[in-house]
């Protein structure tokens, strides 16, 4: 039987089966099932908490194809927060769930072995950088080693140049008059393959007064973990930021993916029953800021170089959804000269990737990859403008699959590049 | 023919992944949004177009396998809960929209298509779909037909009926028929007409013509705050006496307020408020601003505590938005709940709603209050708590007693969610035995064994099970 904490069964007994989510789920919308909705889904786990299903693989399938969008919270009348309640009955299910002797293994060493540790991936992309320099990988492509899917995702997913460490020092002071001192989140992943998009970031908080600080000794916040089930290596992860980023003593601490700030920002309830961590987790908690969040709640300098295109915004569900920031960035975009915001229909629905979901799932987040792109091409957009390293690889994934010839870009990208910047740090 | 070779003989109908068969996946489809009544289908199917939902149909009126249409199961009255071995026929893969013909004010969609997606696709071009059941996010227009679906603004711009103007057929046996058309009105018997609300009794419903309107040029949303229902009562047969006929006149009492304000859509109504009373005037523009004047008047001499007129879009748009998640916000208050339908007389409402709650108080149960003040559709939803041994009994008769006095007043026990299963035996309450006889003539016609939808609707089907 599955035993849910005290905060999921909470939601679940607000949940009234009204079916407002329906709609709204990404997967339910692909398929017409509605053990594939969200409503369907906490329909199943409502029936394995009261003991009258058992979780057989079927019933994991379901449980397994959900993105963790979130996209049905923004939707519900009584407010369920159903990401929690679909971590919480993953983590229990984790326990008693068999697993291949090689899926555990390759979990592990991603989700422990590589992700928390910095050298360490850094070494892995390297090596990944060397293979593409040397263009082993079209090699591989081309000796029929790597095929369809997984070719096009290692085609899409170049490493650059510089990892954002190689760059960026320990502190990078405001430029003019001091407004605040910050912390910057610089991401596992997206140190490594979005290293360009983090020295843009942390160029764009000095350009507006921010003491930038970078602490060392921070690690990936754990969210991949937290979504596996791995709240072991989650709890270990968050404590390890929390001091790394409270020992910085900041107003603020900055990131500039969506993902990652969900989960910082749900420190609190990860370390809930941990006495020693659970009010810094709050105090951390309450300093964590999307940088469009950061930048919208000042008066960002006004940016000197017009940008004439047409950009559309693609929604990032851990900020639309898990953070309720739907506004902020479109108000930073705005600032910018030159561009014309255009409507992205849909834009609130998730692109598919989710996390490591495009490798677990990819029949489904294809799917949806591809419903995505045809709506950016009906926006008309030059460029797509993304707050998430996730969304940016997945949708440049989609560019080279499906097109349409748009540029997939992060926000503090284009509001760099209208700063002034040259695309210097070599674009990503 | 025994449960593997119908899943085979499915599957090769509808593709693999589209036929359900393993009973830990058929559970999310052993109710609708009403959580009363349970029982799990035989099989789910889920087609793909018209074609295949008369094969499907075909192949289980040849084996003699009764089954049931269900859309997105957002229905109220269990109208798609099955009562013995039924196989379930879902609708929600066929949601294209097949036509818009903007000159003519037409569109074609298929059954699953959702409510508020027809309006929003056609709503740049300054055109909608009127009915609105609040489900209306989720719910199927495929549904809404089965139901004769209602909403908020039927007051001014009636029920499903008046919007459907053809629908496409597949009969008990599988043969597709294509029943109206695009004209307003199509010679013969109204068949279209019969279709709208026989709750999947006839036969499935698969492409549906509807009407389109001219978006009104103007609105007027007037909120009005009152210390009893019974003076928001009165202000709503006011604006009515004065010879207005508003797009809404919606009605929330003190817990609905209480839930809609603990939820996620809060306006900020003052805690503890008795009653708020919503009132949409729409049309031409020139006229709103007297008609709005009008309507602050009668809400003062009412007695009401404050009134406004919205001063944006947006601020109309989330008056609304709070009321129209009032059902799923009943989750705020108890773990589940359920509603009641009754119609009464607009003079009768304050009258029948001390009787509601005398009923509430009498079981020991919270209800909560919202309704279409202006039709006198009352929604009672009750708050329970299904866990709790013996709650669903005292729910079920404290709902009985609720639409007995809805009768009473001289009106009736469903105005928009349909009998389904859950008001069977409340037909008795409405209808002679005579009277349900010649109902069910009718529909043996279309369904002479008994195979669409069974156990719905008709009392003596209760005994049937």
């Amino acid at each position: 039987m599955l035993e849910l904490n005290e905060l999921s069964r909470a939601n679940l007994e607000s949940c009234v089966h009204c079916g407002f989510c329906l709609e709204v789920c990404p997967t339910y919308g692909e398929l017409g099932i509605e053990d594939d909705s969200a409503r369907g889904r906490l329909h199943l786990i409502r029936s394995l908490a009261a003991g009258t299903l058992e979780p057989v693989p079927k019933v994991l399938e379901h449980l397994d194809l959900c993105l963790d969008c979130r996209a049905c919270e923004s939707s519900c009348p009584s407010g369920v927060k159903y990401g929690v309640i679909i971590e919480d009955a993953r983590a229990q299910l984790e326990e008693g769930r068999k697993r291949s002797f090689w899926d555990i293994r390759v979990r592990r060493f991603f989700m422990r072995g590589v992700f928390p540790r910095p050298a360490r991936l850094r070494r892995l992309a390297r090596g990944l950088r060397m293979v593409q320099k040397l263009k082993l990988d079209r090699a591989a492509v081309k000796l029929g080693l790597v095929r369809g899917r997984t070719a096009a995702m290692a085609a899409a997913a170049r490493v650059p140049d510089r990892f954002g460490s190689d760059v960026l020092p320990d502190f990078v002071p405001a430029r003019g008059a001091r407004r605040a001192t910050v912390a910057f989140v610089e991401g596992c992943v997206g140190d490594v393959m979005f290293g360009p998009t983090n020295i843009a970031t942390v160029r764009v908080l000095a350009a507006n007064g921010c003491d930038v600080k970078i602490p060392a000794a921070q690690t990936c916040c754990g969210g991949l973990a937290y979504h596996f089930g791995d709240l072991e290596q989650a709890r270990r992860q968050a404590r390890q930021n929390i001091d790394a980023f409270l020992a910085a003593d900041v107003d603020y601490i900055i990131v500039n993916a969506a993902g990652c700030g969900s989960t910082l920002k749900e420190y609190p309830r990860l370390l809930a029953e941990d006495a020693a961590y659970a009010g810094k987790a709050k105090e951390f908690a309450a300093k964590v800021r999307d940088v469009s969040e950061y930048l919208a709640t000042i008066e960002p300098a006004a940016p000197a170089h017009p940008l004439p295109l047409k950009v559309a915004y693609q929604d990032a569900c851990h900020l639309a959804h898990g953070q309720g920031i739907r506004l902020q960035p479109r108000k930073v975009l705005s600032l910018i000269p030159g561009i014309e915001l255009v409507n992205l229909p849909q834009s609130e629905t998730c692109c598919g990737s989710a996390g490591v979901y495009n490798i677990v799932q990819p029949e489904m987040a294809d799917a949806l990859l591809r419903k995505k792109m045809s709506n950016i091409a009906a926006s008309g957009a030059q460029v797509v403008a993304v707050a998430n390293a996730g969304c940016m690889m997945q949708l440049r994934l989609g560019v080279r699959q499906y097109g349409p010839e748009v540029e997939v870009v992060h926000i503090v990208d284009l509001l760099d590049r209208a700063y002034g910047a040259e695309p210097a740090g070599g674009r990503n | 023919m025994d449960d593997k070779q119908m899943a085979r003989e499915l599957r090769a109908i509808v593709g693999d992944r589209f036929v359900l068969t393993d009973p830990s996946e058929l559970r999310p489809y052993e109710c609708d949004g009403n959580t009363i009544f349970k029982k799990l289908p035989r099989a789910v199917v889920l087609p793909g177009s018209t074609e295949e939902v008369a094969r499907v149909v075909r192949l289980l009126a040849k084996n003699g396998i009764p089954f049931i249409p269900r859309g997105a199961g957002t229905g109220l009255s269990s109208g798609v809960v099955p009562t013995d071995g039924e196989v379930m026929i879902g609708l929600a893969r066929m949601t294209r929209l097949l036509e818009v013909d903007l000159r003519n004010h037409r569109a074609v969609v298929e059954a699953g298509h959702t409510n508020l997606k027809l309006t929003q696709t056609v709503q740049d071009k300054g055109f909608y779909y009127a009915p609105d059941p609040s489900s209306q996010p989720a719910c199927t227009i495929g549904g809404n037909v089965a139901e004769n679906a209602g909403g908020a603004h039927c007051l001014k711009y009636g029920v499903t009926t008046n919007h459907v103007l053809g629908v496409t057929l597949v009969t008990w046996d599988g043969e597709i028929l294509h029943l109206g058309g695009k004209a307003l009105d199509s010679p013969g018997y109204d068949l279209v007409g019969l279709m709208v609300g026989s709750e999947g009794t006839m036969g499935i419903v698969t492409e549906v013509t509807v009407r389109l309107l001219r978006k009104p040029q103007g609105f007027k949303t007037v909120m009005a705050l009152f210390d009893s229902v019974s003076q928001a009562s009165d202000a709503v047969s006011g604006v009515i006496a004065a010879g207005m006929l508003p797009g809404a006149l919606e009605i929330m009492d003190k817990n609905a307020i209480i839930a809609v304000e603990r939820g996620p859509f809060r306006v900020g109504y003052p805690e503890g408020q008795e009653a708020v009373l919503l009132i949409d005037v729409d049309g031409l523009s020139v006229g709103l601003n007297s008609q709005a004047e009008a309507i602050l008047k009668i809400c003062r001499e009412a007695g009401c505590t404050e009134v406004r007129v919205a001063r944006t879009p947006e601020e109309r748009g989330r008056w609304w938005a709070n009321r129209k998640c009032a059902f799923g916000a009943a989750g705020k208050l108890a773990p589940n709940y359920a509603v009641q339908d009754g119609v009464i007389p607009r003079s009768k409402l304050t009258e029948v709603l001390a009787q509601v709650y005398a009923i509430g108080r009498k079981y020991d149960l919270t209800i909560a209050n919202v309704f279409h003040a202006g039709d006198g559709n009352l929604h009672p939803l009750i708050c329970y708590d299904e866990k709790v041994p013996g709650m669903v009994e005292k729910v079920l008769k404290a709902g009985s007693e609720i639409l007995a006095a809805c009768a009473r007043a001289g009106g009736t026990i469903s105005g928009e969610h349909g009998i389904g299963i859950e008001k069977m035996a409340d037909m008795n309450e409405v209808f002679t035995p005579d009277d349900l006889a010649a109902q069910q003539a009718v529909h043996d016609v279309l369904d002479p064994r008994g195979l669409c939808n069974p156990g719905k609707i008709f009392p003596a089907a209760a005994v049937r099970v």
